[in-house]
């Protein structure tokens, strides 16, 4: 059973006058000068679904790794109901007794055992390492219905690595019902999933909350938290600052709620298209059988204009970016990129031609994070003369470009020596554009380029993204975030199962549409 | 309950202060077998310190040891810098040392200022050969480096001593299988008459100084550390990644291949198959005590090389196994990497509540 102490017959008791589930009161927690949370208390109710609002360093990711047991509160406490429904104080410091109280997370950055199996991942820590058999059968019997109750369908049996980042996050969400929680805390739950998916989430959130399950809901999607919670709570700079029904909220007010001030719309000029950047005919990426291959794509992008790429991810668009980036070469049709024919992998001939990539993991792909800021800034430049002088490095013009850099971009650091994992991912990812934008590129592939970062870094890199269109650059944009492929895109392709669609222009298109699209409808049954 | 929460970053003073301490730990808990063995604990400290540094004899002893030690230490920093895991440098030192005999007792006659260069880098290309082969089946085919040039050591050292009792074998050694000395043309100079510090040391100073300028202020230094640090990041900004892993096996199989020569052609004079006690294998520990940088090679050779040199003459004076030495090393390698620890986490002490 989901929650093991939740009536039978759905209880009518009004959620306020219920006893809190969890409760949270006074919990400050301080990293040298900067204080991360601030005196913050916080009552969940059984059966409530609240909103956790907040901009990246807000301090979300600390108060709920606090209650993980991640970190230590340097004051405060937190209690959690017992079996009886009895508070009782939480030991901190031990994600075990967090998981022991019923309390479950799904990460934003999943936790996941990449060569072990879905039904393994889920069942992992739930049984002892010394037993030999452990009532397979129950467990996976418990799991499928699971699957059936809450809706969450996902290959059991393959390795993670080979699963798509939205099945992976299902085995996520399967793995702490697995536990039988009390408390699920889902940390931007539909970043990767599809309008229907996500539909799909919410209303298998709201029957687990229908059941007595208490749900803190992390999101930045803020028509999501007005549809699904009950109650929203922001944090701003640590401090809590607004904890209130979502009923009679809007997206504007939770926004500047959230960043403390306005936001401006943003402005957007009409295409003016230069010539063409890149061509797709026929091209194929990737060996038959591989999972993310790109079976046929044909696709022309011009300078000037942004064309957004909508799928699901898995379903070819990481072939399409690979190829773009010159990881993957085409297997074959052929691949005109900025006037070039590309035939080999190369990244190095991608740069030299003008093509500025945002890499969909920013942490693997985009940045060394032992290597300081500024020398990620100059990672792929730094055989060039403004670098370095007969293979010695400028060390001091590099220092001095990434600190204009740091200006420009408004990252928020120590320093261009810090190293940069020490950064948020906003600012790690204001690096990387800082980098892309720099050579002025006549393409940019920018793949997922706001996945995991807040309203004010997702407006600064959309802001950024639509001034390097109108200076002329092509965009190539991969997102699963529809909401960011409208509100930039001029036209909108949808990749599906390898094959990409005609782009059509984003003004005749409608969410809906490119939704079913996405689940494979072809444009003329969508519409 | 402990807990251990991730720094940041590392401040200078935590990782020498973790260096150092390793070798003090290391040094304190020698004691136990020392007491357990009935030797006055406090004597034998003395003495070892006395006999690594008590006179300057001694402490010369202690350079002409550390020697080697640099060179393999610098092998080993370079290579683990690149997450290439090189245990090859012992295999890579006998490598270098039969080419220093190759090339240097006879094959060839010059006046030293072209001979010492030639026997040198004929040393460094030998080894970097040996280490090239492991790193281009690492790249090729994904073949473990670890078990290849593990492996190799021995296939070398089978190979040197198939060569001392066979062709390069010395007629005039009265049957004992020993290469023909080094031509005086090709040997390293003495730095101080009387002593046995030679011009090895004054070489692998500058090497430890080059590799340091290398890595920090060059683009292939940038390059290695990049690919170094996360290969997958460096290959998708277009870094050379397979050029940089190739320049770091030359560099790292040539630093070892010049321990050899600078052993050969600086100290013994002729190449045995018992030259080298280890000197590729403590190299790790050396470097791993320097925290992988190449200055810090320096003192680390140093305080390795005074512990074998120390317990050596401590050993002989009051009867104590010298093996101690070797527990010394081993016990600061696995010191360093208790306190590599402590310079990656602050350690929390918590107190369990109970629920």
């Amino acid at each position: 059973m989901i929650a093991p102490t939740a009536p039978d017959r759905p209880d009518r008791t009004p959620h306020h006058t219920r006893p809190p589930v969890l409760s949270l009161s006074g919990i400050t927690k301080r990293f040298g000068n900067m204080v991360a949370n601030d005196a913050v208390d916080l009552d969940i109710r059984a059966g409530e679904i609240v909103a956790l609002l907040g901009e990246n360093g807000a301090g979300k990711t600390t108060l709920m790794s606090i209650l993980f047991g991640h970190y230590v509160a340097d004051e405060g406490t937190v209690h959690v109901a017992d079996a009886a429904g009895r508070l009782a104080p939480l030991a901190g410091g031990s994600a075990e007794a967090a998981l022991k109280a019923g309390i479950g997370m799904v990460h934003q950055h999943f936790t996941l055992a990449e060569n072990l199996t879905g039904f393994e991942n889920i069942v992992l820590g739930t049984v002892p390492l010394w037993r030999l058999g452990f009532g397979k059968a129950a467990a996976r019997s418990k799991v499928a219905r699971l699957m059936r109750d809450s809706g969450l369908q996902a290959d059991l049996d393959v390795p993670i690595g080979k699963l798509s980042v939205g099945e992976q996050q299902r085995i996520e969400i399967l793995k702490a019902l697995y536990r039988d929680v009390r408390v699920l805390i889902l940390d931007e739950p539909t970043a990767v999933l599809t309008p229907q998916e996500a539909d799909s989430l919410a209303a298998t959130v709201k029957t687990l909350a229908g059941k007595g399950l208490a749900v803190i809901f992390i999101s930045h999607k803020l028509h999501e938290v007005l549809a699904l919670c009950e109650r929203v709570v922001v944090l701003r700079g640590g401090v809590k600052v607004a904890d209130r029904p979502t009923a009679g909220a809007d997206r504007a007010t939770l926004a500047e709620l959230m960043v403390g001030r306005e936001i401006p719309a943003r402005e957007r000029m009409p295409a003016s298209l230069g010539a063409p950047v890149l061509r797709l005919v026929g091209v194929e990426v990737g060996a038959p059988g591989e999972r993310d291959r790109l079976e046929a794509g044909d696709l022309e992008l011009n300078g000037g204009e942004i064309v957004g790429i909508a799928g699901v991810s898995g379903n070819g668009q990481g072939a399409l970016a690979a190829l773009v980036a010159g990881l993957k070469p085409p297997r074959s049709g052929l691949c005109e990129i900025v006037g070039q024919q590309a035939t080999r992998s190369d990244p190095r001939a991608r740069l030299a031609a003008g093509v500025g990539r945002i890499p969909e993991d920013r942490h693997r792909d985009g940045s060394i994070g032992a290597l300081s800021v500024a020398e990620n800034y100059v990672l792929e430049t730094i055989g060039s003369p403004e670098n370095q002088r007969h293979g010695l490095l400028r060390r001091a013009a590099i220092q001095a470009r990434a600190a204009q850099a740091i200006r420009d971009y408004d990252i928020r650091c120590p320093g261009p020596s810090a190293p940069i994992r020490a950064l948020s991912g906003g600012n790690m990812q204001k690096v990387v554009l800082a980098r892309v934008l720099e050579r002025a590129p006549k393409l940019i592939l920018a793949h997922q380029p706001t996945r995991g970062l807040d309203i004010g870094a997702t407006t600064d890199v959309h802001r950024r993204l639509l001034a390097a269109r109108e200076r002329g650059s092509g965009i190539l944009l991969i997102s699963e975030d529809l909401d960011e492929l409208f509100a930039l895109s001029d036209r909108i392709a949808v990749i599906h199962a390898g094959h990409l669609s005609p782009a059509i222009e984003a003004a005749r298109l409608d969410v809906r549409t490119v939704g079913l699209m996405m689940a494979g409808h072809s444009v003329g049954e969508a519409a | 309950m402990i807990r251990f929460v991730p720094r940041e970053r590392t401040p200078l003073w935590l990782t020498l202060a973790v260096s150092v301490g390793a070798g003090v730990v290391a040094l304190v808990l020698t004691a136990i077998p020392l007491a357990l063995s009935g030797a006055p604990v406090l004597q034998a400290f003395l003495l070892m310190a006395q006999g690594a540094a008590g006179s300057g004899f001694a402490f010369a002893e202690t350079l002409t040891r550390a020697t080697p030690l640099i060179f393999t230490g610098l092998a080993a920093a370079v290579a683990f810098r690149a997450k290439l895991w090189n245990i090859g440098a012992e295999g890579q030192l006998y490598a270098g040392a039969l080419a220093t005999v190759a090339l240097g007792a006879g094959l060839l006659e010059l006046p030293p200022y072209l001979l010492v260069p030639i026997v040198l880098i004929g040393a460094a290309l030998a080894g970097a050969a040996l280490l090239l082969v492991p790193v281009l089946f690492k790249m090729r085919f994904g073949a473990d480096e670890v078990v290849v040039t593990l492996l190799l050591n021995f296939v070398v050292l089978l190979f040197v001593q198939m060569m001392l009792e066979g062709p390069m074998k010395d007629e005039m050694a009265l049957g004992w299988p020993q290469s023909a000395p080094v031509l005086d043309e090709a040997a390293l100079p003495k730095l101080v008459s009387g002593l046995r510090l030679h011009g090895g040391l004054v070489l692998a100073i500058v090497c430890a100084i080059a590799l340091h300028v290398l890595i920090t202020r060059t683009v292939w230094g940038f390059r290695i550390r990049a690919v170094g640090e996360n290969a997958r990041a460096a290959r998708y900004a277009g870094l050379p990644v397979g050029r940089a892993m190739a320049l770091v096996g030359l560099l790292s199989g040539g630093l070892a291949g010049l321990a050899g020569a600078s052993e050969v052609a600086g100290l013994k004079g002729y190449l045995t198959a018992d030259l080298s006690p280890g000197f590729g294998y403590a190299g790790i520990v050396v470097a791993t005590l320097a925290n992988l940088s190449p200055l810090g090679v320096i003192p680390a050779a140093i305080f390795i090389a005074g512990v074998f040199v120390g317990a050596d003459s401590m050993s002989r004076a009051i009867g104590v196994s010298n093996y101690l030495a070797d527990l010394v090393v081993a016990l600061s390698l696995l010191s360093v990497l208790v306190g590599g620890l402590l310079a990656r986490f602050r350690i929390v002490l918590v107190r369990r509540e109970t629920a």
